[in-house]
């Protein structure tokens, strides 16, 4: 009998004028354009420079910051007040502000101050400001000591001598991150969404009534609803390693097959829970709104852009029950640290645990009479 | 004659409100069985209990020898069922309609397709049969929705205002498929507004307010009212409602 249902479900998504486009247009989208758009990585910080000293060494200092491509100079001003007006008019993030005399207490060896001071509207903005402008004026700290004062820059040196890397993502390469998360969020838009429409739309249109009143078995006509996407999350997330692979460079670590496993196990949960939706759901204006308030909740508790583990712990909590955040540690796994089944056994068990909760509510939500 | 429908004392209620109240009537195998009332009377809240789309509040019932209480899937094999708004898949092709419909029903392959082509032929569908049902007019579509309903060959065939918004000749060729589906053994349970088509049915059941008023032959009620046609019948009857009709 299954076999009439799938034929109908593959037809219905062939034939509709939207879905097979979107099938293949909305990873290619996500892919190709989001991880250049939205990055971590700051730069093009609007600096204002208060220059009471306007001497060679202040010029050069100003020149340093800006050739460092994280600043631009958008402002100079002559006060400190000034300087905050710009702020206010968001003509500038950060302030630098140097002294009088500041050439002549560095040659005198007096020592000097200047002070920095960035906008915290957007905190992890201002302070990273605040970090790079900190390391770039101590860079230019010590070669002024290795310039004027050879013998000091020797006696300075270091007992311990720090020596980092960074593994799995040695340039800190913020696609390198957010390209297999963005792989996760692909697969539930896709499997998430368009099963909790389909069973309200039938709902809509009244074929629903025609398929309550036949003798489908409710587990027969709710898996005929899920095959489907089993294969469009496979399509999209194929897709999904071609341009990870020809735009980014990025191949899996680990093995192909893990991420397919997971991925198969994961479209099952998703979709089983859009069903869940959809059978609780009279219209499909209903049906949206929900699905879009657990994506909203489910995406900013998976840890694509804050890790979960610096979350207070009743968050943690509830990321714990989110399927989202256990595939998004999945796909950087593999893909970053080629994981293998074992390592990621808690993922895989919280993952099944989804799958049959989400699936089993959906069979007994769906009602044949009322 | 046996009997196909038997239901005795079948009640729902909505919280305070009572759609039907208290209702038995019986169905014999092969008849035209009329199911009138006015908009509100409770006539799709019967037929949705009769076919297991609704949990009776009380009562019993029993469609083509099944439980309607316990076995309501396996009524479910033994009915067909036209609802009152077209519920084919309009995406779907009109073959396609029928082979999904004769699949879930238990149908093989060869039975499906040597029916599809014994129907396409009677109704003269040969043209339409490759085309989307969305594309089709209306009259073909409450025709196609009739012949899926009985395609799997029920013991009885449910129909709920089968030729609203029709013109009278395809309601007329309608009557004329419902007549065909009889003689082939098929009970039919139909409700309408159109009281011409009440002098179609074999027996009649009025319905007012949740409660069957009348029952009997068109004839006989005629008789028993002392009327002309059908629908002086019916206005007599439906004149008591106190309910308003939505």
């Amino acid at each position: 009998m299954i076999k009439y249902l799938l034929k109908k479900e593959f037809k219905q998504i062939i034939r509709n004028p939207f879905l097979p486009k979107m099938i293949f247009m909305f990873p290619l989208m996500v892919l190709l354009v989001f991880p250049w758009a939205a990055s971590y990585e700051i730069r093009n910080l609007n600096l204002s420079v208060i220059d009471n000293d306007h001497s060679s060494y202040s010029r050069r200092l100003t020149q340093t910051i800006i050739s460092s491509n994280y600043f631009r100079l958008t402002d100079q001003s002559t006060s400190y007040n000034q300087a905050l007006k710009s702020i206010e008019k968001n003509k500038a993030d950060i302030i630098l502000e140097i002294p009088k005399n500041f050439e002549k207490s560095i040659i005198n060896r007096e020592g000097t101050k200047v002070m920095i001071s960035a906008n915290a509207v957007n905190g992890m903005k201002g302070g990273i400001g605040m970090t790079y402008l900190s390391t770039i004026i101590a860079n230019f700290n010590l070669t002024l000591i290795s310039e004027l004062y050879p013998e000091m820059a020797k006696s300075n040196s270091s007992v311990i001598q720090i020596d980092s890397q960074y593994r799995f993502n040695k340039n800190l390469n913020y696609q390198v991150f957010m390209v297999p998360a963005l792989m996760v969020m692909i697969l539930t838009l896709l499997c998430g969404f368009l099963p909790a429409v389909s069973i309200v739309f039938e709902k809509e249109i009244g074929t629903m009534e025609q398929i309550n009143v036949s003798p489908v078995p409710k587990i027969t006509f709710i898996l005929a609803k899920l095959i489907p996407f089993w294969l469009i999350g496979f399509i999209a997330i194929t897709i999904g390693f071609t341009v990870a692979w020809l735009d980014y460079g990025l191949i899996p670590v680990g093995h192909f097959y893990i991420i397919y496993t997971f991925a198969a196990i994961y479209i099952f949960a998703i979709s089983g829970m859009g069903i869940v939706i959809s059978n609780y759901a009279q219209t499909l204006q209903q049906a949206v709104f929900i699905v879009f308030f657990f994506m909203m909740l489910f995406i900013m508790l998976s840890g694509l852009y804050t890790p979960v583990d610096s979350m207070p712990d009743w968050a943690q909590w509830i990321a714990a029950f989110n399927p989202l955040k256990h595939l998004m540690i999945v796909m950087r796994s593999i893909y970053l640290k080629g994981s293998n089944f074992i390592q990621l056994g808690g993922e895989l068990a919280a993952l099944l645990g989804f799958a049959v909760f989400f699936n089993g509510l959906a069979v007994l939500s769906y009602r044949k009479n009322n | 004659m046996d009997t196909v429908i038997k239901v005795e004392n079948l009640t729902k209620r909505f919280g305070d409100f009572t759609a039907v109240d208290n209702i038995s009537f019986e169905v014999k195998r092969g008849e035209i069985f009329g199911f009138l009332g006015a908009n509100g009377a409770g006539k799709t809240t019967a037929m949705r209990m009769l076919c297991g789309l609704s949990i009776p509040t009380e009562g019993k019932g029993t469609v083509a020898g099944y439980d309607i209480f316990r076995q309501p899937e396996l009524v479910k094999k033994s009915i067909g069922y036209m609802s009152q708004k077209f519920s084919m898949y309009e995406d779907l092709k009109v073959w396609e309609n029928l082979e999904l419909f004769g699949g879930i029903y238990g149908m093989h392959d060869k039975e499906i397709k040597r029916k599809t082509d014994e129907l396409m032929g009677r109704l003269n569908f040969e043209e339409e049969r490759d085309q989307l049902v969305k594309s089709l007019p209306l009259g073909f579509k409450q025709k196609l929705a009739f012949s899926v309903s009985i395609f799997h060959h029920p013991q009885v065939v449910f129909l709920d205002e089968p030729t609203g918004g029709v013109d009278p000749i395809t309601r007329r060729r309608f009557w004329e498929m419902i007549y065909d589906a009889t003689a082939s053994g098929i009970t039919v349970f139909v409700t309408t507004h159109y009281m011409d088509e009440a002098e179609y049915c074999d027996r009649v059941s009025i319905m007012v307010d949740g409660r069957i008023e009348a029952l009997d032959s068109p004839m006989n009620l005629k008789r028993t009212y002392n009327a002309k046609n059908m629908d002086e019948v019916f206005q007599q009857l439906a004149r008591k409602s106190t309910r308003k009709a939505d």
